[in-house]
């Protein structure tokens, strides 16, 4: 009696703490969502439901910014860096783990030692040769460094290849079967749940990084990203809540309702990052 | 010897194209990268005039510079408060969810929605609950009776910025300790229970041993990503065109190297980073060797 009482009141403290810290996490979504469709003149209510709701301020932001270039821009580098994580992890990845071939451990050890190198150290060399290679001012360089494999993808891709049984390949490679045929037909087609989850990790790096498109497209709003855009916006148009809310919702509302009908490979990607590393 | 195939004739040919992407990445993303950074923190260069040789000038000139002392006291402050914060919070969400309730698979995506939120877009709501005369925040604490503050004034800066960033990790954290939390034998629990065990023994003696792999993985990535956290500093702390009322050294980085082009001097403060985060890496693989429970 006296267990299942204190189970009891345990449960209902989780609950409430679930609760309220759940609050904390929804609460500034909720407060975006909210300002957007407010009035311009009622920004400064603090009523939670808009009183009128409008949709004058989404009508207003396409005058502002061309936001559907920017929203374009956005998609087609992210689409481009997890394409091009997604074909040479896997081409590296693959290598790794099925093919026999001399400095292999030790490649392998050089790839994951680069994890050690931040990202700061090589931005500055990048810019010189981008910048040399009259690529500043493009999108080349947002998505160009993606298609050159990368320790984190491959490394996530070679731990699932190698949980793949090799005899798999063996019996394909008595039947005459080529390497690239065994890559093409036998591992990839088997590790779909990794490839979604680099997938997963490449696109949202790209659609929400700011630094890189910040150093290489800061201003041009034709070539530029999502996040440059608000930026901008953010400096123009400071004070002016219920627009810059809109903005803010329209960046994130793709990616939330992907991650609402995908969240499955959103966060077993991350647990799969975690526990293999 | 190795498992695996070998390749047969021509097929090695096929074996250096699959391998040829990472090659480059290997030879000029990465070590390539380190070693001209090496080589430019050694000059003075504008991008516009030739560069100048000038040794380890640029070093010494940290030493003495004490906007990059600032920004390095920012970055350790920083790291050292934001750290401890994102791993208890995240394990204690972790710890709640672990428990055999309802509604878990909601928890989860409620707190995992900052992480896939671009930092931009979420960093400009703050700004506007953090905002000094109109934000949310301090309509509920002047609600309460309370004085409003100014949340981004140069003294509070800092921990406005540190709550938002952890309120951005905790969902990482909690899925990473989720999963190792799941990896306990329940029979642990079972055993311990007969012997007349209390939550708070089985947390102490099973629970938390059981999971320092986690929480060693968990400082580690959590102090390598404080090291390097920029979008939320940016959109919060950004005055004028580009200086910040708490910059940090990513920022410094960002500001010499790509508004004043001042390539030598950001290079070097990029392996002040490099080190730093290398050593405190080092540091944490001694103590794990003491503190870190393996089964």
């Amino acid at each position: 009696m006296t267990i299942s009482n204190r189970k009891f009141t345990l449960d209902i403290i989780t609950y409430a703490a679930l609760i309220l810290g759940g609050l904390v996490m929804v609460g500034p979504f909720l407060w975006m969502i909210s300002t957007a469709f407010k009035l311009p003149a009622d920004q400064f209510t603090r009523t939670f439901i808009p009183n009128p709701a409008t949709t004058e301020n989404f009508e207003q932001l396409w005058t502002i910014l061309p936001f559907g270039t920017l929203m374009w821009n956005s998609f087609k580098v992210a689409s481009l860096t997890t394409i091009g994580q997604l074909l040479t992890c896997s081409m590296g990845a693959f290598v790794f783990a099925v093919v026999r071939f001399r400095f292999r451990e030790v490649l392998f050890i050089a790839l994951l030692g680069t994890l050690m190198i931040p990202y700061q150290v090589t931005i500055i060399p990048n810019f010189v040769i981008y910048k040399a290679l009259g690529l500043y001012g493009t999108q080349v360089p947002l998505w160009l460094p993606a298609f050159m494999g990368g320790a984190f993808g491959t490394f996530l891709i070679r731990q699932y290849f190698l949980t793949i049984p090799l005899d798999l390949a063996e019996a394909a490679r008595v039947d005459g079967a080529s390497l690239i045929r065994i890559f093409w037909s036998i591992y990839l087609p088997l590790a779909k749940p990794a490839l979604a989850a680099l997938a997963v990790f490449s696109f949202l790096g790209s659609w929400n990084n700011l630094l890189t498109p910040l150093i290489y497209l800061p201003s041009d709003l034709q070539q530029t990203t999502l996040p440059v855009g608000l930026s901008l916006m953010q400096q123009q148009y400071s004070g002016k809540w219920t627009i810059m809310m809109a903005g803010s919702l329209i960046s994130i509302a793709p990616i939330i309702v992907v991650f609402f009908f995908a969240q499955r490979f959103f966060i077993e990607g991350i647990a799969l990052s975690g526990v293999k590393k | 010897m190795q498992a695996g195939l070998k390749p047969l004739g021509r097929e090695k040919w096929w074996v250096l194209l699959l391998l040829l992407p990472t090659l480059v990445g290997l030879a000029f993303g990465a070590f390539g990268s380190v070693l001209a950074t090496v080589g430019l923190s050694l000059f003075k260069w504008d991008l516009l005039t030739p560069p100048q040789f000038i040794g380890i000038q640029n070093f010494t000139d940290l030493a003495t510079d004490t906007s990059f002392h600032e920004a390095l006291s920012n970055t350790v402050r920083f790291s050292f408060t934001y750290v401890p914060l994102v791993i208890v919070s995240s394990l204690s969400v972790a710890l709640l969810l672990n428990r055999k309730i309802h509604f878990v698979s909601f928890f989860r995506v409620v707190y995992f929605l900052p992480v896939v939120s671009s930092a931009v877009s979420v960093g400009l709501v703050w700004l506007w609950i953090y905002s000094r005369d109109t934000g949310l925040l301090n309509y509920i604490i002047v609600g309460l009776g309370g004085e409003p503050v100014r949340w981004l004034s140069e003294q509070n800066a800092l921990f406005a910025v540190i709550i938002v960033n952890v309120w951005g990790a905790v969902g990482e954290g909690m899925i990473i300790f989720l999963a190792g939390l799941q990896g306990i034998p329940k029979d642990y629990y079972e055993a311990a229970q007969v012997d007349g065990a209390t939550e708070w023994h089985l947390f102490r003696h099973i629970t938390l041993p059981l999971i320092t792999p986690s929480i060693f993985f968990q400082t580690i990535i959590s102090t390598i990503n404080a090291f390097q956290a920029f979008e939320y500093i940016y959109i919060l702390t950004r005055r004028g065109s580009s200086s910040s009322s708490v910059p940090t050294l990513v920022y410094s980085i960002y500001r010499d190297g790509f508004n004043f082009f001042r390539m030598g001097s950001a290079s070097a403060q990029a392996l002040v980073l490099a080190a730093i985060i290398f050593i405190l890496t080092l540091v944490y693989f001694r103590l794990q060797r003491r503190l870190v429970f393996y089964e």
